[in-house]
């Protein structure tokens, strides 16, 4: 797959702030176009990653971001993809200019988050699966973490203290973040005496929901070359796969998983395809990744990555936590930005404020979280629906 | 909630799809999904195998938000498993029963459908399928 070049990133911190989201889009925007010195005039697509909010899809978050910052002619898409709403937006960038139909285009998202649990918008809607999974099995997303964890630790012998030691380890990289929500660093009594949400997993296992914006300048190759960055970072895959059936692990927001019964051949995981296609289109594997941002919706949902990415074999994730390979300083650091468990879920922003720690970490500007010498990075995150999401970037 | 599972007292069953003539099923029958290795088919209605063996469980310490309907007070925890269904190897979410929790259950375990009371109204019960373990259903016979 061509590349496309990273010339700059910036993001609005994340927190409780309340505010419109707009606000925090082209906060994040004006600092992305500063940050690859960029004038606004020539950015010739916004591709906005929306949200849904009251009703209304994602308050067309292109062309509201646009016309914040002033319309210009720009063409505008917007991507609603859950949480992978970011990597979909860059994707659609990638490929407006990959085919030559723009040389720079702004990719932002932004999000308002209201508090407490994620849950559907009001209405009787029988025919909607997302809303029966909350009214018939009050199924919310922290129920289907729980499955996830507790199915860890019967697979694999994990321990609610190897869940916790994620948390405490990620909010150690968080605490050096000033886009980060909580800067506090946890230790394992914070974890195991927070009250239990989801049985196996506690308070402090998941991940809070936040407002935060984040965005990203990228262009062509050539136009980057022409613009004096003579070594950006480069975007070399971008994964935005959906489950192959029939996916036998049941996974939000799905009251079913699909069945085994007619099948003979081995399933390919829904999580294990989302990075081996981006891997693919780079054509790099889990042996070139220096550093890796991963959605850690839950501190246990962080290990399942690990071996979905190749980090590791199937139940050797603990083991590469208890090593400390994938701490800041260790053999490959995981979300050294601190992860959801720092920043708590701005949905459309967060795969975008994924691609742009990778992209100070690669330049080697991470401040004290730097991992020393990472060329390469690799971002996996997963939308509620289906939708994975999965960007590969390289110095 | 019509046409997701049978109200038979004794033996209630899920109701789901299967393309004709294969083993690939499918719960809800038309919010289940659809195999992509066969053409457009009408999936023909079955019902699903009531036992099956837990694959995780979780229990939830917070009342779930509407359209939940929470039915105690104060809030009970409720426990939510994921069962595969022996026969179609297809792993489907439910409530347990009441006085079911996570120190009771263990991947593996054998379970069965059941129904029981999701919450009344004014004017009526409304029913949901759960899961209960077959060997609680034993000790009570």
């Amino acid at each position: 797959m061509d590349e496309i070049a990273v010339l700059g990133v910036g993001m609005h911190p994340w927190g409780k702030w309340g505010r419109n989201f707009t606000e925090y889009g082209v906060a994040a925007a004006r600092d992305a176009l500063t940050d690859a010195d960029v004038d606004y005039a020539d950015v010739g697509f916004v591709s906005g990653a929306v949200t849904v909010r009251c009703g209304y899809p994602g308050y067309v978050a292109g062309s509201t971001f646009a016309r914040a910052l002033g319309f210009t002619g720009a063409q505008l898409a917007s991507s609603y993809s859950a949480c992978a709403s970011g990597a979909t937006a860059l994707q659609v960038a990638r490929g407006q200019i990959l085919s030559g139909a723009c040389e720079v285009a702004l990719v932002v998202g932004a999000d308002t988050t209201p508090k407490g649990f994620l849950a559907p918008n009001e209405g009787h809607r029988p025919d909607d699966i997302d809303w029966l999974r909350f009214h018939l099995v009050g199924a919310t997303n922290p129920v289907y973490f729980g499955l996830q964890a507790r199915r860890r630790m019967d697979l694999y012998g994990a321990t609610t203290d190897d869940f916790a030691m994620v948390k405490v380890k990620n909010s150690r990289h968080g605490a050096h973040n000033p886009s980060a929500r909580f800067t506090k660093e946890y230790g394992l009594d914070d974890v195991r005496n927070s009250p239990v949400v989801s049985d196996p997993l506690r308070l402090l296992d998941i991940c809070a929901t936040s407002d935060g914006g984040a965005a990203l300048v990228v262009s062509s190759m050539e136009w980057a070359r022409d613009h004096g960055h003579r070594n950006p970072v480069r975007v070399a895959g971008i994964s935005t796969v959906s489950p192959t059936y029939p996916d036998p692990v049941i996974d939000l927001p799905y009251l079913a998983a699909d069945s085994l019964a007619g099948s003979t051949t081995a399933t390919v995981g829904f999580k294990e395809s989302i990075g081996a296609r981006a891997y693919a289109e780079a054509g790099l594997g889990p042996d070139d990744i220096d550093v890796a941002e991963v959605y850690d919706l839950s501190s246990a949902m962080e290990l399942d990555w690990y071996e979905q990415l190749g980090f590791c074999a199937a139940g050797d994730a603990e083991q590469l936590l208890r090593d400390g390979d994938t701490a800041i300083g260790g053999r490959l650091p995981v979300n050294p930005s601190g992860g959801l468990g720092a920043f708590g879920e701005a949905v459309p922003a967060q795969a975008i404020a994924q691609v742009c720690e990778l992209v100070w970490q690669l330049r080697g500007t991470a401040g004290a979280r730097q991992v020393e010498g990472a060329q390469v990075g690799i971002t996996v995150n997963q939308g509620l629906f289906g939708h994975g999401s999965s960007v590969v970037v390289r110095r | 909630m019509e046409g997701l599972f049978t109200t038979d007292a004794d033996e209630p069953r899920l109701i789901g799809g299967r393309v004709p003539g294969t083993e690939s099923y499918f719960f809800p029958k038309h919010l289940g999904g659809a195999d992509p290795r066969v053409g457009p088919v009408e999936l023909e209605e079955v019902l699903l195998s009531r036992r099956g063996r837990v694959w995780s469980y979780t229990t939830s310490h917070y009342p779930p938000p509407p359209p939940f309907v929470v039915t105690s007070e104060p809030y009970e925890p409720i426990t939510v498993a994921a069962v595969e269904l022996e026969a179609e190897k297809m792993v489907v979410l439910g409530q347990c029963v009441a006085g079911v929790g996570p120190d009771d259950l263990e991947v593996g375990m054998e379970m069965e459908l059941t129904t029981d009371t999701l919450y009344r109204d004014d004017e009526h019960e409304y029913l949901v399928w759960k899961w209960r373990p077959v060997a609680a259903t034993a000790l009570e016979d």
